[in-house]
Formats: C-alpha cells, sequence, structure tokens
C-alpha cells in the first residue's frame, strides 16, 4: 500500500506553568501510516494522543519534526484533513442538515448542490426525519453520526477521530462502532483513531500504536492480522489485547 | 389563565381610584385614575401645549430614539465584534471604554448642546451614548463566550478567517448581541426622556411634554405622559424580544 501519512520526529512540548522551562509531552514519534489503513492509537489519558491529534490535523505546531501527507506537509486548516471531536463540536444553531453541509457551503457549493449531497448522508447515516432538527435535541449516537457526515462530506484523505465515542453509552457506542467500519469500508480513507479503549483500539483497527505515559515515546506498534468482519470474541484479538494490556502494566 | 394576571394590577387601580375619591388624597398631588384617563384624552385631542398632540411628541422622541439608537447599534455590534475576535483592537479600544462608560450620557448634554446645538443632533448624540455601552459590551462578551472548539471545528473543515466571523462567531454571539440590543433601547428611551427635560428640544417631544404639563400645573397630564412613556418602552422591548424569539430557535 502507498505510503499516506509520515510522521517525522515529532516532539512537543508545553510551557510549564508559572515556570520558564517546557514539559515535554511528545518525545520523538517516528511513524508512517499507509493509505486507505484504519490506524487506532491507545494510550493511558494525559499521554498526548489528543496533542498528536490535534498537530496531524494543524491546530498545533510540533515544536520538532515534520508531517507529510502524500509527500507535502500539513499546512493549518489542511483540506486533505479532517477531525471528529468527541464533544462532537456541532453548531449548535444549525439543523442537523446544516451542520452536514457546513462544508461544502463555506467551499462555495451552490445551495442545491450541497443539499443533495448532505441528504445523500443523511440517508445513509439514519438520519431520515431529524434533518432539520437542532443539535440539543439529538442523542449521542445522533450527534456523532451528524459529526462524521459533516466531516465526510468533503471527502478528506485523511480522518481523524479523537476518542469519538468516549461519550456514548456501551450500547450506542458498540452500534457507532460498527457503523463506523461500514462507512470506512464502503469509502477507504485513512482514519487515525485515537482512544483509550484498548479493545476499541484492537476491534477497530488494522494497526494499533501503544503510546506510554507522559513524555510519550512509541511503546510498540502492533498489526491487527484478522479477517472482518471481526468477531469480539476472537481469541487472537483477545490475546492481543492482553500483549498490550501487559506492556501498559510494565510502563 | 391569562386573564388572571390581570387581577393584582386592577385591584392597585381600584384601590388607587379610593383612596383619591374617599380616602383624602388631593388631587393636585395624586390625581385618580379616571382623571389620569382624562388628561390622556387632552394629551391626545387638545395637544399641550394646545395644539401640540400627543401622537406628535410621542414620533419627535421615537424619530431621536431611531437615530441615535441606530446609531448605536450600527457602530456598537461590529465594533464589539472586533473587540472580541482580535485581542489589538481590544488592547486599543478598551481603555476608551473603560474611561467614557461610566460617565452617565446626561453628563454628555452640556457638551453635546456645544458640539451639535439644540436639536435632534444632540438628542440622538445622548441617545447613541446610552445605547452603545451596552450592545458594546454584550457583543464582545458574546463573542468571547463562543466555544473554542468551534472554532476548531471551523477551522478544520477548512474554514478561513472570515468563515468563523460569520459562521461561528456572529451566528453564536446573536443570544448575547439582542440582549444587549434589548438593554441598549432601554437605555436609550431612558436617556431620551431625560435629555428632553434639559434643553435638548424642540417645542416636541414626550419629555418635553410632561415638562410643561408640570409648569402650567396639571399631574393628571404629568402622569398620563409617563404612562405612555411606560408603555411605549414595553412596546419596543416586546418588539426586540420577538426579533429574539425568531431568531434563537435552537436554544
Amino acid at each position: 500500500m502507498a505510503v499516506n501519512l509520515k510522521l517525522s520526529r515529532i516532539t512537543k512540548t508545553f510551557p510549564e506553568n508559572g515556570s520558564l522551562s517546557q514539559v515535554p509531552v511528545l518525545d520523538n514519534l517516528d511513524c508512517i501510516i499507509e493509505s486507505g489503513q484504519f490506524f487506532s492509537i491507545v494510550g493511558p489519558s494525559g499521554c498526548g494522543k489528543t496533542t498528536l491529534l490535534r498537530i496531524i490535523a494543524g491546530l498545533e505546531k510540533a515544536s520538532e519534526g515534520q508531517i507529510l501527507l502524500n509527500g507535502d506537509a500539513i499546512t493549518d486548516n489542511d483540506r486533505r484533513v479532517g477531525l471528529v471531536f468527541q464533544e462532537f463540536a456541532l453548531f449548535p444553531w444549525r439543523t442537523a442538515l446544516q451542520n452536514i453541509e457546513i462544508g461544502l457551503e463555506i467551499n462555495g457549493v451552490p445551495k442545491a448542490e450541497r443539499r443533495e449531497e448532505a441528504l445523500k448522508y443523511v440517508r445513509e447515516f439514519g438520519l431520515e426525519g431529524f434533518e432539520n432538527t437542532f443539535p440539543k435535541m439529538l442523542s449521542g449516537g445522533m450527534k456523532q453520526r451528524v459529526a462524521i457526515a459533516r466531516t465526510l462530506i468533503s471527502n478528506p484523505e485523511v480522518v481523524l477521530m479523537d476518542e469519538p465515542f468516549g461519550s456514548l453509552d456501551s450500547k450506542s457506542r458498540i452500534d457507532m462502532q460498527n457503523f463506523l467500519l461500514d462507512v470506512w469500508e464502503q469509502r477507504k480513507m485513512t482514519v487515525v483513531f485515537v482512544t483509550h479503549s484498548v479493545d476499541e483500539a484492537v476491534y477497530l483497527g488494522d494497526r494499533v500504536l501503544v503510546l506510554g505515559k507522559r513524555p510519550s515515546r512509541i511503546m510498540e506498534t502492533f498489526d491487527v492480522e484478522i479477517s472482518r468482519p471481526r468477531d469480539r470474541a476472537n481469541p487472537a484479538l483477545l490475546e492481543m489485547r492482553e500483549r498490550i494490556f501487559g506492556l501498559c502494566a510494565r510502563a | 389563565m391569562r386573564g388572571k394576571r390581570l387581577i393584582p394590577p386592577l385591584v392597585a387601580i381600584a384601590v388607587w381610584q379610593i383612596i383619591t375619591t374617599v380616602g383624602g388624597v388631593p388631587s393636585y398631588k395624586l390625581p385618580s385614575p379616571l382623571q389620569v384617563l382624562g388628561g390622556l384624552k387632552d394629551l391626545a385631542v387638545v395637544g399641550l401645549p394646545p395644539g401640540h398632540l400627543l401622537h406628535t411628541h410621542a414620533l419627535y422622541s421615537l424619530k431621536r430614539v431611531f437615530l441615535g439608537y441606530s446609531l448605536a447599534v450600527s457602530v456598537g455590534i461590529p465594533l464589539g465584534i472586533a473587540v472580541g475576535w482580535s485581542r489589538r483592537v481590544r488592547f486599543v479600544v478598551e481603555p476608551f471604554i473603560e474611561l467614557l462608560r461610566p460617565i452617565p450620557p446626561l453628563a454628555w448634554i452640556p457638551i453635546a448642546i456645544l458640539w451639535f446645538g439644540i436639536g435632534i443632533k444632540s438628542a440622538a448624540f445622548i441617545i447613541f451614548l446610552g445605547a452603545f455601552f451596552p450592545i458594546l459590551l454584550n457583543t464582545s462578551a458574546g463573542v468571547l463566550a463562543v466555544d473554542p472548539l468551534l472554532i476548531e471545528a471551523m477551522r478544520t473543515l477548512n474554514g478561513k478567517p472570515r468563515d468563523i466571523i460569520f459562521k461561528v462567531l456572529i451566528p453564536g454571539s446573536i443570544p448575547s448581541i439582542i440582549t444587549g440590543m434589548r438593554i441598549g433601547v432601554g437605555l436609550g428611551w431612558m436617556t431620551l426622556v431625560a435629555a428632553e427635560f434639559s434643553g435638548v428640544k424642540q417645542g416636541y417631544g414626550l419629555g418635553y411634554m410632561i415638562m410643561t404639563a408640570r409648569d402650567i400645573q396639571r399631574p393628571d397630564e404629568i402622569l398620563a405622559g409617563m404612562f405612555f412613556i411606560g408603555v411605549a418602552g414595553f412596546v419596543i422591548d416586546g418588539s426586540l424580544r420577538l426579533l429574539e424569539k425568531s431568531l434563537i430557535k435552537w436554544r
């Protein structure tokens, strides 16, 4: 597979409160994410996985190092990269449909055209009947569907997801995981999926990158060579889960 | 039951009527409700001074308010957005706000007359001052209170600064802008009446009208004029509340 996203020697430090010294968060990360891959990043809370995602999204600058997408540096608000937030970040004054179409709206797609495109997503994402509902009245799972649709409608090559299902109850979490896999298998965009749940990382990912405690280095990268659709109780899956838990316990 | 809400004021009016007719309160101190009603009729039909009818007084006052208020809205809202959005603008503008805001609008009357002469320009200027600061401050506070996550969401959707301002900051701060407009129009209306007391007059105006009623010792017309000023303020605020309801369906 073609190389898609290349992270070289990514280091990030933050200024410490009330002092001139810098606190390291990410320490010299190197990693290659292949095109169309479902790439999970798992690590303890506070390990800097969200920071890493924000750097790839162009929301923050790395202190050192470089990120290339198909050989070109990522810019601030890069069109080729989309981000799905854990807290949904829907615009509360826009209906579900208006939220989904905003990416096309700001890029000057005519109204009739973007409406039609957004309605395709409404149908595919099971949001019929809620087109004109404001986010406040939607369930958590529906909000996240709207947020994913809003990101996908602009066809980004890389979709970054920051613990997107972290605030959902376990039933809708499982539904959303399977829903996301369907969407991904149809489109085969690159997904970089950050989570603190080892189960989720292993079940979803082609590859799982394990980050250690702060300042984070890559502890290990696993290839999950289990065919899809996967059984959550697959022994190979459970074994890999145990290995990652063991790795985290040693850290 | 909507009708029930009318009971307390009706009882109060009945008590008022009783103490003024059989309770020994002299009508030159407090005219009875019926006398006030008569005063209202005189203001509307005979005029004060005779020929200067109530609706003409009201039109003059409304014209002054409209002029000063629209100026306050059209300067206050854009400036408030700029102050909320840009740290540099805030740095330049804030000291002037802090310095000028504590000066009561009425304290500007002497200099306003010096600058603009007696007439609509100086009246509008005083009303502008009364309405401007609440509009400016509520707008900038609204912009500053917009969830930064929504700004980041717009950036990751490839939004440019223009999109952030028009599609995130402005819709997000509409509730606060309307609050500012409501406070502003209330203060503008209050300022107007006082301004018309103290020389900013043209022979017409509601404030001027009740001062004339005092000069010729017509307490019924004073109270009728006050009542009319109150009702007009209520109607103006009510129309802004309707605007608020139609603009903020998403809350």
